[in-house]
């Protein structure tokens, strides 16, 4: 038997199981769901004027950037790692495209603007990936570094002044809509769709979840654990960049100091409250989505009846708190 | 079984049992030590040894039997409360607090007070009045991770000396000490037995045993197969009653098929020459055709495993060639071995195999896992119509190939690796310890699995703790000892007996049995195993 399963190709006639990886994948994040489902049914009841198209791109427009930074930070999560850095990443990000954008007139200047930034952006993942696979620095040491420098490399590339614009063509990534939806809207949900697919249809998506899984496993089954991590981190930076282009262009402004503040926290508490591990192996890209979307709606919950966002970061700790014991029980 | 002279012993533990996830761990396991006496506590991986000492110890409950310590009858919950009762553990890993001086790891939660302060002078005299005792000049003042090993270990003694305990375990303490460093430690040890203390040893190292050790109990399969004074106890007869081995009638039957199969084994697949990695390899040489399976014997520690990882490409030698078809073929890393047709199946299947969340099926095509793709997307169909008949094939047994692999017992879990590494057509089998903490049932359907393969034209190596498993399943033997080729066992040639007669006397000594167990000349030559 094991003679022909050696010199077999790999297409036999064989039955498919029923319950697919899909189905499975499904089910971990469903207790997410139905916590976001209550607190809309929540809302809906006691909170007025919840039902309105404003009010869904009110709250959805609010998440934007920190799924998008999220969907980075659960593939670096997946490899065990973390990326504290990512604010620091759409500041550079933000800071460097109104230099070309107001300084490069016409339809060059706007798509220099959107992909330079964001291949700078990529290169501080490089030197993330690079302190980690090579020196085998920590991750949440590593991307201290830059957590701390990054936000200064973007005053010094600004000369620290506050770049105030308006350029509609270059702002329409934030403010431009699709049939009435936000077009920042429908690129969240378009990047939570093709990374989730990624994740659970592609090699790179096994390889992630395999290095987070068991590196030492990994790594005898020939898979190459130091470029895969060094993309998650690549990947993760290029993202907090592109958020940082719609940051900056909700504002009409790019502030080095105040793009992408404190957005880290903000995407590790998505991915945490999302379902996936710290602890690596895991990555549920929609559960980031769902998660920040219940962070969201707790905050507007309480603003709505009148209990102030100070109190309100409170709350957003305890849920936090919450979600982590949660997971550490199912182990 | 020599009777115990000593009236009633300091520790009595008997009928110990345990189970983890219904595999029984202990069953009637008995451990007798007296005041007075350096006891060795010895068995292969797996056999008990640190099940036991953990009961003892209170890190785990046991689930039936008892314990007599110092006249009572007890029941640690905690290993504070063994620890509080005068039962004092030294690891492998040392557990000092590395940054903290000498001194305060000495006295660690018992500090000599004064007006409710630390008198940090007394701590520091005493401590240097206990280290000197032991022969040993070293500030105590300085921290103590900045110290050998060596004197790491005399530090967490003397923290035991200092407490009062009446019996100090010592868990693979010089694994990691040089001779001169081993010495310095069994003087230490010595004392405390001359004090009226017990030491339980835990040891690898054979000599060691016989140099410092007054009685000894040996376990094997979770029970406690032997308690006798050691002096009376050869080395090879220790060596045997821990191996288990019972010379099986099946063997010699199967001799003519294994010297059958050995006549029409194919090419040359892999060769290794004077490979070297010290200290775990120095120097084996040896290959693997087409068609055969060839076993790597060794006890604990000689480098079987460090050995295979060399071949594998997942350590790089420091010295020696591997070619492969007849081509030198050095190999930089597991992607490259995996290239040229060689598999790798790790004797730590938890640390080194699965990916404990993932599913089966995750698990079992990740390596081959790039020939299901188009364009780095998966084919899920072939994918899964591939596991299905991985699956069938081998026998595993599961809910749902969609089920994660730490659900499934640990024979189907090797199953589940084992058809990982078949499902990227391998020429060169590597198989570390491939029967190793399954049951009796998969571990005669992985035997079966390998002859099938081996039948099929595949190369294989493959390591066994259990000698009757490596000779019911390999078709000859290359055994190594410290990292050394020492003999080469063909077929007929091949047997428990040979093979024990290699480890224990490396090969130079191919006489019989029943004569090298009388030469008492020859004593002092198992040497250097150790636990990795």
């Amino acid at each position: 038997m094991t003679d022909e399963l050696i010199r077999n190709d790999a297409v036999a006639p064989a039955p498919v199981a029923a319950v697919t990886v899909k189905a499975r994948r499904r089910i971990a994040i469903q207790r997410e769901i139905v916590v976001l489902l209550a607190m809309l049914v929540f809302n809906l009841l006691f909170t007025q004027h919840f039902w309105s198209v404003q009010t869904f791109n009110v709250n959805l427009t609010q998440v934007v950037t920190i799924v998008i930074v999220g969907i980075g930070m659960t593939l670096v999560v997946a490899t065990g790692g973390i990326d504290l850095s990512v604010g620091a990443s759409m500041a550079i990000s933000g800071a460097i495209a109104p230099m070309i954008f107001m300084h490069l007139a016409g339809p060059w200047g706007i798509a220099l603007a959107f992909v330079v930034p964001v291949l700078a952006a990529a290169l501080c993942g490089v030197f993330n990936g690079w302190l980690v696979t090579r020196l085998a620095v920590q991750p949440i040491v590593a991307t201290l570094v830059l957590f701390i420098a990054g936000r200064g490399i973007a005053q010094v590339i600004t000369d620290g002044s506050l770049q105030a614009f308006d350029m509609p063509a270059f702002q329409w990534i934030a403010l431009g809509k699709v049939g009435g939806v936000p077009f920042q809207v429908l690129l969240m949900f378009v990047l939570v769709a093709v990374f989730a697919w990624i994740v659970r249809k592609t090699l790179f998506g096994q390889f992630l979840l395999v290095t987070g899984g068991n590196e030492r496993a990994a790594y005898l089954c020939g898979i190459p654990t130091a470029r895969v991590k060094m993309l998650a981190y690549i990947l993760c930076a290029a993202l907090a960049g592109l958020a940082g282009l719609i940051s900056i262009s909700v504002n009409s402004s790019s502030d080095a100091n105040v793009v992408g503040l404190g957005v880290e926290l903000d995407a590790i508490a998505a991915v945490a409250v999302g379902g996936t591990s710290l602890m690596g192996g895991k990555a549920y890209i929609g559960g980031t989505l769902i998660g920040a979307l219940i962070i969201q709606l707790l905050r507007y919950t309480l603003l709505a009846h009148g209990i102030p966002d100070a109190a309100a970061l409170v709350v957003k700790a305890a849920i936090i708190i919450a979600a982590v014991y949660v997971q550490r029980r199912q182990r | 079984m020599t009777q115990l002279t000593h009236q009633s012993p300091l520790l009595h533990m008997q009928d110990i049992q345990i189970s983890f996830g219904g595999v029984p761990a202990l069953r009637q396991a008995r451990l007798s030590v007296a005041a007075g006496e350096v006891h060795a506590l010895i068995g292969q991986n797996g056999a008990g040894k640190s099940t036991l000492i953990k009961i003892l110890t209170g890190a785990y409950q046991r689930a039936g039997g008892t314990v007599q310590f110092d006249g009572r009858e007890v029941d640690f919950r905690t290993p504070k409360a063994a620890r509080e009762a005068g039962i004092s553990t030294i690891y492998q890993e040392i557990n000092l607090v590395p940054y903290r001086s000498v001194a305060e790891n000495i006295f660690l939660g018992r500090e000599p007070r004064r007006f409710g302060l630390v008198d940090w002078r007394t701590v520091h005299r005493r401590a240097q009045e206990l280290l000197e005792s032991f022969g040993l000049e070293v500030d105590v003042k300085s921290a103590v991770g900045r110290h050998s090993t060596a004197i790491q270990q005399m530090v967490a003694l003397a923290r035991a000396v200092s407490s009062e305990a009446k019996m100090v375990i010592m868990d693979e303490s010089t694994s990691s000490l040089d001779e001169r460093e081993v010495e310095l430690l069994f003087s230490v040890v010595r004392r405390l037995r001359d004090d009226g203390r017990a030491v339980i040893f835990v040891s690898h190292r054979l000599d060691e045993l016989y140099a410092l050790c007054d009685r000894v109990t040996v376990m094997r399969d979770g029970q406690t197969v032997a308690e006798s004074e050691l002096a009376t106890f050869d080395k090879l007869q220790l060596v045997t009653t821990m191996l288990g081995r019972t010379l099986a009638e099946a063997v010699k039957e199967e001799s003519a098929v294994k010297e059958a199969n050995l006549a029409k084994r194919g090419a040359q697949k892999i060769s290794v020459s004077h490979l070297g990695a010290p200290p775990k390899v120095n120097d084996v040489t040896l290959e693997v055709h087409a068609g055969e399976a060839v076993g790597l014997a060794g006890l604990l520690g000689s480098g079987r495993t460090e050995t295979m990882r060399l071949m594998f490409g997942a350590d790089l030698p420091g010295t020696g060639a591997v070619t492969i078809d007849g081509k030198l073929t050095p190999l930089k890393s597991p992607q490259d071995a995996i290239a040229r047709g060689l598999a790798y199946l790790s004797e730590d299947r938890k640390a080194e195999g699965i990916i404990p969340d993932l599913s089966v099926r995750d698990n079992l095509t990740l390596v081959c896992l790039r020939t299901l793709s188009k364009h780095g997307v998966v084919d899920v169909k072939q994918q899964q119509q591939l596991v299905e008949r991985f699956i069938a094939a081998l026998g595993i047994k599961l809910r749902t190939a969609d089920q994660p692999i730490r659900e499934l017992s640990g024979g189907n879990q090797q199953k589940v690796l084992l058809a990982r590494w078949l499902a990227t057509q391998p020429k060169l089998l590597l198989l570390d310890e491939p029967t190793r903490g399954i049951d009796v049932g998969a571990k005669a359907d992985v035997a079966k699995i390998v002859r099938e393969l081996r039948d099929a034209g595949l190369a294989v190596l493959l390591s066994a703790s259990e000698l009757e498993e490596l000779t019911a399943i390999a078709d000859r033997a290359v055994v190594i000892r410290d990292g050394r080729t020492v003999a080469q066992l063909d077929g007929g040639e091949m047997s428990e007996a040979a093979i024990m007669d290699a480890i224990a006397y490396g090969g130079s000594h191919p006489s019989a049995l029943a004569e090298a167990a009388q030469s008492a000349t020859l004593d002092g030559v198992v040497g250097e195993q150790f636990n990795d």
